[in-house]
């Protein structure tokens, strides 16, 4: 009895104790912007499972964070979604770091609304006073008279933030704009409302909702890839010098077509041409 | 074995089996030391009543608010609905079941409604944002469908289950002697229901009603699908809230670890946790009374 309670309780010591048996050879420690972080992470999970001697740390914090980090030597990749700042890079430099910049995919958003909704275009100023609630019937903007209802992402994603920086500038969301918390939630949300207006991944449109143009401009990946599209912006990695070694395998694989840039197409960004 | 193997086993499994109860309690209440220690530290930047009352809940914002108050009456207001609709409901269900339905129909209903509790909550939260918000929206003509009367319906929905089971259990125990000397005494069964038999099991419906309101104030999934999520206070019952559980549950993922944002989420569990429990105690009250009452 003392025998099996004792063998029992070595087995849960054994089990909470249990590491990662096989310890890889080589660490790669990715940090920064949450926008980035679904690529990464659903990337990552594939290129660990094709190259088992490395194995990724990935996490989030912000672009901030992860420059910061990349400066003092704390990760090997940072992700972030927006250049680098000059500030940054003298920090960089003066810490003995190079930040250099590798561009793994285009985030673009694109404001959708019902189908039968007439509205087929709007300008980024419409939608700012839109989204801030000072134009709050769609016969202001040229459809039929009616309030709009405001689908937004919910205040934490990198959906959120790339549209409260390339839209609202600075200025706050209406609070009466209703809160999704997924890209799929605001095309189920605006497919079933004709009053309402939502902006999503370019990976999530379907013809449950109609896209809208934005300042004279068609949405689609050729017009963002080529920046012309207005609510897109590249999303980059930084390395220390150019990559090399481990890292660079791992840069080589986001880039692929096959690999990295599948998952780019499944997390809803845009994947960079061949 | 001996007699005295037989009384060292016992001792064995009984010492095991507290082992087993310690452990559990021991886990749940470092959950709650885990709520308050990560929570508490936001009132260290905040003041509690720019926390408690601030209108405006902007957490990613430079500067960022954390006015949690349309929060906080977003779920009042969702535990409201659901409870006149769901106390309603299950009390009346429940009467039926135990005065009118005959026996064999009572022993097959009851069952079934109870089986209603196992319905996941996602599956109620999509069948409210798929088919209850496109028929608010063409028939009551409302802006959205995703709203505070939808999350309140479907909240109903999940606690007429519980609501209907405990009350039929209180008024199933009222003893047979009161009706038959109300009915003796030339009242009509409907005035024996109404006068003598629901005012005996009074209490036991009161415990119903406030568990069946404790299950709707914490639940997450429907108020996140289906109520809207706009942090706003509501003019009427067909504007969208956000609840407690959907703002944690939208936002915690994303917030960053030990943040500002963070501690906040976790205040706001905590005041989560303080209305389930005041929910929870009323209930156990009204139930601790029934039984002194009946003894």
């Amino acid at each position: 009895m003392r025998r099996l309670l004792f063998a029992l309780l070595l087995s849960i010591v054994a089990g909470i104790s249990f590491v990662p048996a096989a310890a890889a050879a080589e660490e790669i420690v990715v940090t920064g912007s949450t926008t980035v972080l679904p690529v990464m992470q659903k990337a990552g999970e594939a290129f660990m499972a094709a190259n088992p001697g490395i194995a990724l740390a990935i996490s989030g914090g912000g672009s901030g964070n992860g420059i910061k980090a990349l400066n003092e030597g704390l990760c090997h990749i940072a992700m972030s979604s927006r250049d680098i700042k000059s500030s940054e890079m003298a920090q960089g430099k003066a810490n003995g770091v190079n930040p250099a910049r590798t561009t793994v995919a285009v985030d673009a958003l694109v404001p959708v609304v019902h189908p039968e909704n007439p509205v087929k275009a709007l300008s980024t100023a419409q939608l700012r006073d839109i989204y801030a609630g000072r134009i709050a019937n769609w016969k202001e903007v040229g459809g039929t008279a009616g309030k709009i209802v405001l689908i937004s992402r919910d205040t934490s994603s990198g959906t959120f933030e790339t549209w409260e920086s390339m839209i609202m500038n600075k200025e706050k969301i209406s609070p009466s704009a209703l809160l999704q918390a997924s890209n799929g939630a605001v095309v189920q949300a605006v497919a079933k409302n004709r009053r309402a207006i939502g902006y999503i991944g370019f990976g999530y449109l379907n013809r449950s909702v109609k896209k809208l143009d934005v300042d004279g401009i068609e949405a689609s990946p050729a017009t963002a890839l080529a920046g012309r599209w207005p609510i897109a912006r590249e999303l980059f990695l930084f390395t220390n010098g150019e990559p090399a070694g481990a890292v660079k395998k791992f840069v080589t694989y986001l880039l692929d077509p096959q690999k990295g840039q599948k998952a780019v197409a499944e997390t809803g960004y845009i994947p960079l041409q061949k | 074995m001996s007699t005295a193997g037989f009384a060292r086993k016992e001792t064995y499994i009984r010492r095991i089996l507290a082992g087993i109860a310690g452990c559990s309690l021991f886990f749940l209440a470092l959950i709650m030391l885990f709520l308050f220690m990560e929570g508490l530290p936001v009132f260290g930047r905040l003041a509690p009543p720019d926390f408690f009352f601030g209108m405006g809940w902007y957490p990613t914002q430079e500067p960022p608010e954390f006015g949690i108050f349309p929060l906080i009456v977003g779920s009042l207001a969702v535990t409201l609905v659901s409870g006149v609709l769901a106390i309603f409901l299950g009390v009346m269900t429940a009467v039926w079941l135990t005065e009118i339905a005959p026996a064999p129909v009572r022993r097959v209903c009851k069952p079934l409604i109870e089986l209603l509790a196992a319905l996941p909550s996602v599956v109620v939260g999509f069948f409210g944002m798929v088919v209850i918000a496109p028929l608010l929206q063409r028939y009551l003509d409302v802006d959205t469908g995703l709203n505070l009367f939808n999350a309140g319906l479907m909240l109903a929905f999940m606690s007429v289950p519980i609501v209907c089971s405990v009350a039929e259990d209180a008024l199933y125990g009222v003893p047979a002697t009161l009706r038959e000397a109300s009915l003796a005494l030339g009242a009509t069964r409907w005035e024996t229901t109404i006068r003598v038999v629901v005012p005996a099991a009074f209490s036991g419906i009161g415990t119903a009603c406030m568990l069946g309101m404790s299950r709707s104030i914490g639940e997450t999934m429907v108020v996140l699908m289906v109520a809207g999520g706009a942090g706003i206070l509501p003019a009427s019952i067909f504007d969208p809230v956000r609840p407690m559980p959907a703002a944690i549950a939208a936002e915690m993922a994303e917030a960053p670890f030990r943040g500002e944002h963070y501690h906040a989420l976790f205040a706001i569990g905590m005041v989560l946790f303080l209305f389930t429990l005041l929910f929870n105690t009323i209930a156990q009250r009204i139930a601790e009374k029934n039984r002194q009452s009946l003894g």
